[in-house]
């Protein structure tokens, strides 16, 4: 299994200004990459364009040092992505959530691995109530239970610790930790300081606010 | 190869942790009939709206015409039609739009499924609530317009037919708006001007029906027109898609 | 072939090869245009049926040939722009609708005026204008489709997907429409589904078509260079060319 994830000059354009320009990442197995920056600086449109969602940039992504436009299968099979939204249906209860994601993501049909999931993230005793009945946090977790439920190396989480309280940022810091531990890689941004460790590596966006120019 | 080097036994230990998929596109588009399913079910309104408004705007026709029953069979073939159209109409706009607001869609869109095989299966879940309703609805309804004789099982038909096309086409406008916050009237006037060949021939045939012609031309033509969307409007859907998730 | 496909995306060295060849255009679209409208008005022989009503002809058909020629052109660079990422093609493919929703009109009007001699009311719902009126709203479709987005990016694929569903369905509304009609008033007579012309009638609107296409290729090259610039308004070049930068 191998993991490595590049981006070479990178550059995105927005309202005819440059959000970056000539970035070059790379993102390995046991790494833990904080994207930092000001509101505004593009910090999810970049966790969007190495998620394989945007195509509106310049520059090259590689995954596994193939240009992305001919893995993007594998990629895809190798992601997890929590965006701003949690993605989660009011109408479903977590179970059914969970389900559906399971399926989506390629996985057999495992319930005990479903109920495991939301006990990982205390959502014990919610399993089969609406997710319209929880509260924001909960339906939170309800998503950050994929990270358990689905095990893939890559994870892009944005903002992940939104809304969520301080036991479970605890839990989550620990849990981002661990899967780069076990030669995951984590790519994130937050507003919430991450502890200092040694897999924990730091990208700062905001300079980006100048008129394009070529 | 001994155990004790450590970067070894962490590559190892990631094989076993991380798994490729290995269901294949059949379980994703089963979970996602049967996820769509359930969210309608709960959300009956959504299924009945529709219907309701097919009557209404049914019941609205003799009221702004003339009660005349001669009259009304002779235009009954169109209204009906025409109605069950901007019912189906009415309803697309919801096609895509929750799943884009709670995230849910770019989940979908970053599945390692293909999406039109996915975006078929959410079309599908359209059809078989709001199109099959509305094909069985309006024989009563052409009751009401007093239909001839002999041509309701082939309104119920060409309609139930002819929907499963508006359902795909629709879905393109629909794809395409999702991400507009003023999208309903802009989908109106992508969708309205592409259901004009359905139109012509799903009406067409209940007035072949009606003239005791034959309808099987009509209906291999709608069969047709289905058999084109069905290839093609995947694919732009997911393209759509696509566009829309980009903002 | 892709080194030329690439140099024919970059903005820069379209603007310059477009300066070449509008000139020529224009010069080739007032002296068709000039010489079929006069020959056409003047000189081709009155028709049998309908006198000189008919030599609306000479507007009605080649606006009309120009609204579908558009609607395809606008597809087929639609279609570059997704596959090849050509920005230039898609500026030209909005520049063009406009102008396709334009001509449409004029086949419209024109097929409105034509109907009063013909069939003394301003519409009737012949197959050929019913076409074209769907034209006009498909038209409509796309451009009301590019303005609706926030981001250009997304407002130009957006707007390419559609223009290429609707090239897709044009041949099939065409048929069904005429489908309809034929079986609704079969024994109509249609303005333009006619006899064989005889050549002294025919040779003027053939110039006349070509005449409006050569048109339709200046206004599109005029109207993407400055849309060019407009985009490009922050780089180098085009600074250099408005005398900011030295």
């Amino acid at each position: 299994m191998s993991l490595r994830l590049q981006a070479r000059k990178l550059a995105c354009e927005r309202d005819d200004r440059w959000l970056f320009r000539d970035l070059d990442l790379e993102l390995h197995a046991g790494e833990i990459v904080r994207v930092e920056g000001p509101n505004g600086s593009g910090k999810t449109t970049l966790l969007k364009i190495l998620s394989g969602q945007l195509a509106d940039f310049d520059g090259e992504l590689y995954w596994n040092e193939h240009p992305m436009r001919r893995t993007r299968q594998d990629f895809l099979a190798n992601l997890l992505y929590l965006g701003h939204a949690p993605g989660v249906k009011a109408a479903l209860t977590p179970l059914e959530n969970l389900a559906w994601y399971q399926a989506l993501a390629g996985e057999p049909d495992d319930e005990p691995a479903r109920f495991a999931a939301l006990s990982a993230v205390g959502l014990v005793g919610f399993e089969d109530l609406p997710a319209g009945q929880l509260s924001a946090g909960q339906q939170r977790r309800v998503a950050l239970a994929r990270l358990e439920l689905i095990p893939r190396p890559l994870w892009v989480l944005d903002e992940p610790f939104t809304a969520i309280d301080r036991d479970g940022v605890a839990d989550l810091e620990a849990r981002l930790a661990a899967h780069a531990r076990r030669g995951g890689c984590v790519l994130v941004t937050t507003h919430h300081e991450l502890a200092d460790t040694p897999a924990l590596r730091r990208i700062r966006l905001g300079q980006g606010a100048r008129d394009v120019e070529l | 190869m001994s155990n004790s080097d450590p970067h070894l036994a962490r590559e190892a230990d990631a094989v076993r942790l991380f798994r490729e998929p290995e269901g294949g596109a059949g379980v994703a588009i089963r979970a996602t009939l049967k996820r769509d399913l359930v969210l309608l079910m709960r959300r009956r309104s959504e299924v009945l709206n529709p219907l309701v408004f097919f009557a209404l705007v049914i019941t609205l026709f003799p009221i702004g015409i003339s009660p005349d029953p001669e009259l009304l069979a002779t235009i009954a073939p169109g209204l009906l039609w025409v109605a069950a159209l901007l019912a189906a109409l009415l309803s697309l706009d919801s096609l895509f739009r929750s799943d884009y607001e709670d995230g849910s869609l770019e989940q979908l869109l970053l599945s390692p499924q293909p999406l039109p095989a996915l975006a078929l299966a959410k079309v599908a879940v359209h059809w078989l609530l709001t199109g099959l309703p509305l094909a069985l609805m309006a024989p009563i309804l052409g009751i009401m317009l007093a239909l001839p004789a002999g041509s309701y099982a082939v309104l119920a038909l060409s309609l139930a037919l002819g929907s499963a096309s508006l359902s795909l086409i629709g879905a393109i406008g629909a794809a395409l708006t999702v991400g507009l916050s003023r999208g309903g009237v802009l989908l109106s006037l992508l969708v309205l001007p592409l259901y004009i060949p359905v139109l012509i021939f799903g009406a067409g045939a209940v007035q072949a029906a009606i003239f005791g012609e034959g309808v099987a031309a009509h209906l291999a033509i709608l069969g047709a027109l289905l058999a084109v969307a069905l290839i093609l409007a995947p694919w732009a859907i997911a393209a759509s898609l696509r566009i829309s998730i980009n903002g | 072939m892709w080194a030329f496909i690439h140099k024919l995306g970059s903005p820069k060295w379209f603007y310059g090869i477009s300066a070449r060849l509008s000139p020529w255009f224009w010069a080739a679209a007032a002296l068709l245009i000039v010489v079929g409208s006069v020959w056409g008005l003047a000189f081709a022989p009155a028709d049998y049926q309908q006198g000189n009503s008919f030599r609306i002809i000479y507007v009605h058909v080649p606006a009309a040939f120009l609204a579908q020629s558009i609607f395809v052109s606008m597809a087929i660079a639609g279609f570059v722009f997704m596959v090849w990422k050509i920005k230039v093609a898609d500026m030209a493919a909005a520049m063009m609708a406009p102008l396709g929703a334009a001509m449409t009109f004029v086949a419209l009007f024109s097929g409105a005026v034509w109907g009063v001699p013909t069939w003394g009311t301003w519409w009737m719902w012949d197959a050929r204008l019913t076409s074209m009126l769907i034209l006009l709203f498909l038209y409509f479709g796309v451009i009301a489709l590019r303005g609706a987005f926030a981001s250009r990016d997304s407002a130009s694929r957006a707007a390419s997907v559609l223009a290429m569903v609707g090239v897709i369905n044009i041949p099939i509304i065409k048929y069904s429409v005429d489908w309809w009609y034929t079986l609704h008033q079969p024994a109509t007579f249609s303005v333009t589904s006619r006899p064989a012309m005889p050549l002294e009638m025919w040779a003027p609107l053939l110039i006349m078509v070509l005449g409006f296409y050569c048109f339709f290729i200046a206004v599109t090259l005029m109207r993407t260079r400055s849309e060019i610039l407009r985009r490009e308004s922050n780089k180098r070049w085009v600074r250099e060319l408005a005398g900011e930068v030295n």
